[in-house]
């Protein structure tokens, strides 16, 4: 079973954003990156259903900048068999450009099962999946949270988080692409054999505005800033009652949040 | 010029509060651009879709059919395209719900037009729709501008108050015979929680516990307030990772990131990761026995002290003031 995984680089969840001075993006240097949490549930249970189908092959797939041949080297690390980098070359992307992008560079693959995390943990936008299973005509489940293959391995039942702690049960046939929610699975460490074995396996170089076609953005981004600084409100003080009463007061007739 | 269609949510058959509120909206932002708000409903025993005339909607297409009594993406794609093709608006509003994050951005690209995902405002400026949008979980925002002619963005419950201004308006229901078409993903099942409680993502009171909480049993202190103020509860990665909370409950970068108009953080420090679910938060409460933690330089209101004998004296005491 050939499975594709699509994932990320992204800052350190701990990186303190900061702002060009023209609002025109983020500034780039001095960040330590990451691959995207999600994408590394989306990793591992690639390399879990391969382990269960008993054959197969992982590849990992990253769009971006050369230093994302980090992140698919740590994936490679873990486990995956390939990977592919498509240097994003700095042309114009905005997540539809990039959705095409993956499709075109997945025609050539066919694999079975496409996992990729539920959102990446920069700009958050939530939609390069949704758009790459419309772009390659596949069924999708997003946010999932169990995915077991069913008997004759062409299939799987897939758990989709949603509301109030609800869970939609899904039953698809491959092809089919999966957006990997935490809890899916715990992520294996690289191991330090693994790190060697690394690198030696394949790992394709593809371009962007190979893969492209006529597609152009559809969405801009501009005026980046920072949020509203949070400032430290009223901290009170005193006796347990006395202070819980205060606060009572103040939810209800200061912030009428109550 | 151009109508705008907002995509209705439901729920047991009635209309959700999230597209009330998006309609609210989006009445204002049509009488900018000089269109007309209609709403698109899909599913199966849909009660009262006129009602929604009273938020501002012109028309409420209805699309029943057993076939998608479930939710499913690919045929309401399938039937939302269809009607958008024909019905031709020049924005398309959805929630950034657990159905709207799935439905939209296939959409969009079904439509071959731009999203902008999980706004936190809209607005318009020269004609186009301007989404305004946090990143990098909240530690920065962006504005969203579209090529093309129709744009496509979906909001975070919360976002907007839903104002019943023409109250007893009622809106035009067209119903409309669509295929859904082929069905590959099929929902055999809906596996409910355990509570009833509005989800974390779109709860507009919730109390959230930390690694101070100690065990799961614990929770039980937090439940019972979040069930005098309507609340739900959620919790730290510390708590949940320590086993005291069920993963679903995190709240954060790596757990939901949350909109409420009152968050009350008990035992939690406050580390970059968990404000970065919550720093939306219109109000935010901390209790903490350390007057050093984070959470105090964030919050809008912070008590100094043990969580196990604060947050019982607050439920009683809202008991006390909320039965008055
Ligand atoms: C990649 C990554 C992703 C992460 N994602 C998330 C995420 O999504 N969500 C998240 O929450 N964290 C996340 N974290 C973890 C985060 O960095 C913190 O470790 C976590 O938020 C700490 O949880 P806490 O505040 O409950 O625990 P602690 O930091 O241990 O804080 C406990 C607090 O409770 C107070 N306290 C103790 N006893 C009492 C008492 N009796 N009464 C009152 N107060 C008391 C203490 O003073 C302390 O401030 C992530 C980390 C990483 C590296």
């Amino acid at each position: 079973m050939k499975i594709a995984v699509l994932i990320k680089q992204v800052p350190d969840t701990e990186t303190k954003i900061r702002i060009k001075a023209d609002s025109s993006g983020t500034e780039a240097d001095g960040i330590k990156y990451i691959i995207s949490p999600y994408d590394e549930y989306a990793v591992e249970e690639a390399l879990k259903t391969k382990e269960k189908a008993g054959a197969g092959e992982v590849v990992v797939v990253s769009l971006g900048p050369a230093r994302c041949v980090e992140a698919i080297r740590t994936a490679l690390a873990m486990g995956a068999d390939r990977g592919i980098h498509i240097d994003d070359g700095g042309i114009p992307m905005d997540p539809f450009v990039t959705a095409k992008v993956l499709a075109n560079a997945l025609k050539n693959e066919n694999p079975s099962i496409i996992f990729t995390g539920r959102q990446a943990i920069d700009d958050d936008a939530a939609q390069v999946p949704q758009m790459v299973a419309e772009f390659l005509n596949l069924p999708q489940v997003m946010i999932a949270e169990k995915f077991e293959l069913n008997a004759a391995k062409n299939g799987a039942t897939v758990y989709r988080r949603v509301g109030g702690g609800a869970k939609e049960v899904y039953d698809v046939a491959f092809p089919a692409l999966v957006g990997a929610e935490k809890g899916l699975n715990t992520p294996r460490y690289a191991s330090l054999p693994g790190i060697m074995k690394a690198k030696t396996k394949p790992m394709a170089a593809l371009k962007a505005s190979d893969l492209v076609g006529e597609a152009k953005p559809k969405t801009v981004n501009t005026n980046y800033r920072l949020p509203p600084e949070r400032k430290a409100g009223k901290v009170l003080q005193g006796e347990p009652e006395q202070v819980v009463k205060e606060l009572v007061k103040l939810l209800r007739e200061e912030a009428k949040v109550i | 010029m151009g109508n705008i269609l907002v995509i209705g949510e439901h729920q047991d058959g009635k209309v959700k509060k999230v597209t009330q509120e998006l309609v609210t909206k989006a009445a204002e932002l049509a009488g900018q651009i000089g269109g007309e708000v209609d709403v698109v409903l899909v599913g199966h025993g849909l009660q009262n879709p006129a009602e929604l005339g009273s938020f501002g909607a012109k028309k409420v297409y209805v699309v029943d059919t057993p076939k998608l009594e479930k939710y499913n993406t690919e045929g309401c794609v399938k039937v939302i395209s269809d009607l958008a093709q024909e019905a031709k608006p020049s924005v398309i509003l959805g929630t950034a719900s657990p159905l709207g994050k799935d439905l939209l951005p296939r959409l969009a690209a079904r439509l071959n037009a731009g999203l902008a995902a999980d706004c936190t405002d809209l607005k318009i400026d020269g004609g186009k729709l301007v989404a305004t949008r946090p990143i990098y979980s909240g530690k920065a925002f962006v504005d969203v501008k579209f090529e093309g002619d129709l744009q496509i963005a979906s909001a975070r419950p919360n976002s907007f108050v839903a104002k019943a201004a023409g109250a007893g308006a009622s809106a035009e229901v067209v119903q409309k015979n669509i295929d859904p078409g082929e069905l590959r993903a099929v929902m055999k099942e809906i596996v409910k929680g355990k509570s009833d409680k509005a989800d974390l993502t779109e709860a507009a009171v919730i109390v959230s516990g930390g690694r101070a909480m100690k065990a799961a049993e614990n929770f039980k202190i937090l439940n019972e307030l979040a069930d005098v103020i309507g609340a739900t509860v959620g919790a730290s990665r510390a708590a949940v990772d320590s086993g005291y909370a069920a993963h679903d409950m995190q709240v954060g970068q790596t757990g939901k990131v949350v909109n409420p108009n009152l968050y009350i953080a008990c035992g939690i420090s406050g580390a970059i990761q968990h404000l970065a679910g919550m720093r939306t938060s219109k109000v935010i409460v901390a209790i903490n026995k350390d007057p050093e933690a984070p959470i105090f330089t964030k919050a809008d209101y912070g008590i100094v002290g043990d969580l196990f004998q604060v947050v019982p004296l607050l439920t009683q005491e809202f008991k006390k003031v909320l039965t008055e």
